[in-house]
């Protein structure tokens, strides 16, 4: 782990890494913390109200969370979140493979610092 | 490790459409595989398949696979290795012959290509069938249609290979189907039992998408870094009768395995890890156990099956009109502004001087463009690009947006440079599910 992510950890990407991939109109993202300590972090951080709650426009459908707790994985799906699916949609990235820098882009929850 | 030990070894030689090629050719050279896989197929990739077809009858398959077969035919014929592909996308039997008259040129005598149909069911589903996952049916479309695919499964797949096959291509195989298939067949595994399909499955799941699991698609300089990334290597399963397998790389090529390369991968385009869906098995990725054994090497166990689903998954394609897409940069001090600047011009004179309807989006390239739709506010680069994309149906309109964004070198803010537009014809896609009994998949044996 370098000094920068042990020192301040802001962001999902300070504690897990994240794959986003597409079937239609659904995109879905796993992301795996690096260090098993940090996955009751990652599970406040990453729900699925707050995705809805961050991004209203991006996310038309559902989100589910599914959780693989004996790897220390999240894997989201967001339905309706790819403005049409891949063949459709109008953004230079069709496929929506930077959502996982959505996610990677989180602050972690703020609950953190309190001891 | 050679073949031997009822270990049955199969690589990657093609991750999708336009993966790299000297990669692939050194493994089919020292990998000692017993199959390896070329996955070459998407929704996107299978709809443009369909338009080069129609554009041309001859065509239709992957547009790399000339190269791709003669550089590989004479190593993986040297090799004894059975090559197995989906590259024959909306022409299959197009890619069996080419296949065939060029193994013929390069003087390869008494290979057996088949050559796998029926996943074509266009003339199977009519306008009255449902969409999968959306309010709908086909009758909704309203566009011409211009391909219909089943994704077939194992089952299509094995007697090609049980009648001797060196080569087989087909269209729309299921990705992880083309793994599944020779290993159920080299390891004796039944159709009804069920854990070692899920095995295999995920063995298939794991190695579709290459080098997304040798480091390919993985590096984040600072904290994940990968080793030559220039020179990565393809992945390599070495599959045990049981189902469990080790994931590695030839030795000597750039990448990395490890269980972080392998996690990403394991939920790449899964929803629920429980059931992972192909037209073989449900397949049961939530208790999955990886031990990295170090040296790039990890092992994959405990995947497991349930019941294949009923029906099967149909990639439906139809003619969108065009995607028409234009740019102009602009730089230094006030970039930002200026881009912006830009694009409210053209907006206004596309939507209210032109009064086009079709959907229209302007992006402004350095100061938020792939998250603009999630309404993420991003800082301005001193370079940034106005990026226009349009789809509609009717060709002028689209002429027309690339004038305007043009017009701007002259008409639009200051200092703007760099114009490029393109219009390039457009094929959308919707999926529906189809009863199994109505899709029979056939095969025939080209010999050279």
């Amino acid at each position: 782990m370098t000094d920068r992510r042990r020192n301040e950890r802001l962001f999902v990407r300070d504690i897990a890494h994240a794959r986003a991939g597409d079937k239609g109109n659904t995109s879905n993202i796993n992301i795996w913390v690096y260090d098993p300590e940090d996955f009751e972090l990652l599970k406040r951080s990453v729900t699925p109200e707050r995705i809805k709650r961050e991004f209203p426009r991006l996310v038309q459908g559902t989100v589910t969370r599914y959780v693989v707790e004996h790897l220390h994985g999240l894997n989201l799906v967001m339905r309706e979140a790819l403005e049409g699916g891949v063949n459709a949609s109008l953004n230079l990235d069709s496929h929506g493979k930077s959502w996982s820098y959505l996610i990677l882009g989180l602050t972690l929850d703020a609950g953190e610092k309190t001891p | 490790m050679a073949k031997g030990n009822g270990i049955f070894r199969i690589g990657t030689g093609a991750g999708f459409s336009a993966d790299r090629l000297e990669p692939a050719v050194d493994l089919a050279r020292r990998g000692e595989l017993h199959a390896m896989v070329l996955e070459c197929l998407g929704e996107r990739t299978v709809a443009f398949a369909h338009r080069d077809r129609m554009a041309d009858p001859r065509r239709g398959y992957n547009a790399l696979l000339e190269r791709r077969m003669r550089a590989l035919l004479p190593a993986c014929r040297q090799a004894g290795s059975v090559i197995i592909t989906n590259m024959g996308a909306a022409n299959p039997r197009a890619a069996a012959e080419r296949t065939r008259d060029i193994a013929r040129a390069l003087g390869i005598t008494g290979l057996r290509i088949a050559c796998i149909e029926g996943d074509d069911v266009t003339n199977l589903v009519g306008p009255t069938q449902a969409f999968m996952d959306e309010p709908g049916t086909l009758a909704d479309i309203g566009r011409p249609i211009v391909g219909m695919n089943a994704y077939l499964g194992a089952d299509a797949i094995i007697p090609a290979l049980e009648a001797g096959a060196d080569v087989v291509i087909g269209g729309r195989l299921a990705d992880p189907s083309m793994y599944l298939a020779p290993l159920m067949r080299h390891h004796g595994w039944q159709t009804s039992d069920l854990a070692k399909l899920g095995a295999g499955t995920l063995v298939g799941h794991l190695m579709e998408c290459g080098m997304q699991i040798t480091g390919g698609y993985f590096a984040d300089p600072g904290i994940k870094d990968v080793p030559n990334l220039a020179e990565c290597g393809y992945p390599i399963a070495e599959v045990s009768a049981d189902g469990s397998a080790v994931i590695t790389k030839l030795p000597e090529t750039g990448g990395q395995v490890n269980e972080a390369t392998v996690k990403e991968q394991l939920l790449y385009e899964v929803h629920d890890p429980a059931s992972y869906l192909t037209p073989d098995v449900t397949a049961d990725f939530s208790h999955v156990r990886l031990k990295d054994l170090g040296k790039d090497r990890v092992h994959v166990s405990s995947a497991a099956g349930r019941a294949r689903p009923e029906k099967l998954k149909v990639t439906v394609g139809f003619d969108a009109g065009v995607l028409a897409e234009a740019g102009v940069s602009y730089a230094g001090p006030s970039a930002g502004t200026r881009g912006r600047l830009a694009a409210e011009i053209v907006e206004t004179r596309l939507k209210e001087i032109h009064g086009i309807k079709s959907p229209v989006r302007v992006d402004v390239i350095g100061a938020g463009s792939l998250f603009a739709t999630a309404g993420k506010a991003r800082a301005d680069s001193e370079d940034v690009r106005l990026h226009v994309a349009l789809r509609t149906t009717e060709r002028e309109q689209a002429e027309l947006m690339l004038w305007e964004v043009e017009s701007l070198l002259c008409c639009g803010p200051a200092g703007g440079g760099g114009y490029r537009g393109v219009i390039t014809p457009a094929v959308e896609t919707k999926s529906v599910l189809i009863d199994r009994n109505l899709v029979n998949p056939t095969f025939e044996i080209l010999v050279t």
